[in-house]
């Protein structure tokens, strides 16, 4: 048990942890709900939508079926197996968690492990509590469902240099990620290497062109950790 | 619109499911060396995949995306932080923009 102030601490931590990744979500689902909304969908149907699902590229994919007029079994798969990945967060975090996490914190922080969350958690040098994930959450969701309702009510056009620009933040911050603890470890700078390779044949050899996005990244994150944890195993007095 | 809203539903839930499946039913610390080594690569594996080579096409520019994505690298490499290392990308596609 710990105190309601060291609680309200780890919130206010979280929730600065947060804010770099609500500000990045806003232009992606800025144009996210320009694009549904200017395609036909009601405001407030895609705003609801990304509040409840707050994922890229499960949404995306989901919303152009939808627009498509896509069976809802199509929908249901299409949109599950892009977010198959989320297993594997969702595995490696539910192992840096505190023990004072109880089973419905673990159902509600569950609901906010999108790519950028994990990242920033995963980095976390010490074990995750339930109002770190909480304040952590919070602004990114809300970042993620502004920018889509913005991207809405505005659904006109957007000088198109500025739309283009945009599309590149969230890469750039998976690259501020994972490129200084690359600088410290050779065990990291093979296992971005091989991922990155497996990615990159995945998405360019012609005999894997049926593979989804969703399932290059599962499989390149298999291989890539896969390998590293043989290679490299951890030392045991690194684990806490 | 029942159609959509539905299916806002169907989509809601499947995204949910891999979320909260791993995150509640493993409450307990894996003791496997491999696994805990595995998942601690894990981060680094995802992210990689997920940004490459998917960056060069985020700007609907492959020109622009690569300064992008050069930009971000050398910031990155320099350490500096995520609202730096994403602004300077988009900075610098925002500018090559004019060029190609």
């Amino acid at each position: 048990m710990y105190k309601k102030e060291e609680k309200k601490k780890e919130f206010v931590y979280g929730f600065k942890q947060g804010i770099p990744i609500a500000i990045g979500y806003i232009p992606v689902s800025f144009s996210f709900g320009l694009m549904a909304v200017s395609a036909g969908l009601p405001v407030w149907l895609v705003v609801f939508l990304s509040l409840s699902n707050v994922t890229s590229a499960g949404q995306f994919a989901g919303t152009n079926l939808i627009l498509a007029g896509g069976g809802y079994l199509e929908i249901a798969l299409t949109t599950f197996v892009i977010n198959i990945r989320y297993m594997l967060m969702s595995l490696s975090l539910s192992q840096k968690v505190s023990d004072s996490f109880t089973l419905p914190q673990r159902f509600l922080a569950a609901f906010g492990i999108t790519d950028e969350i994990f990242s920033v958690a995963s980095m976390e040098k010490k074990a995750l509590t339930f109002p770190f994930m909480a304040g952590l959450i919070i602004g990114p969701v809300a970042g993620w469902t502004l920018g889509t309702l913005l991207g809405g009510l505005i659904c006109a056009a957007r000088p198109e240099a500025v739309a283009s620009a945009m599309g590149i933040a969230l890469y750039g911050m998976f690259i501020a990620i994972i490129i200084p603890p690359a600088r410290k470890s050779r065990a990291v700078v093979m296992i971005i290497a091989i991922s990155v390779a497996i990615s990159c044949i995945l998405r360019y050899v012609p005999m894997f062109s049926a593979i989804s996005s969703g399932f290059r990244v599962i499989i390149a994150t298999l291989i890539g950790a896969g390998v590293g944890a043989f290679l490299f195993p951890i030392k045991e007095e690194e684990e806490t | 619109m029942e159609r959509a809203f539905i299916a806002v539903l169907i989509m809601a839930l499947v995204t949910y499911i891999p979320r909260a499946l791993p995150f509640v039913a493993f409450r307990k610390k894996i003791k496997s060396r491999f696994i805990k080594s595995f998942l601690q690569y894990v981060p680094y594996a995802v992210l990689g995949a997920l940004t490459f080579p998917d960056v060069f096409y985020s700007t609907g520019n492959l020109a622009t995306a690569v300064c992008g994505t050069v930009t971000a690298l050398i910031l990155a490499f320099l350490g500096k932080g995520l609202v730096v290392v994403a602004g300077g990308a988009i900075a610098v596609v925002f500018l090559t923009n004019f060029i190609f």
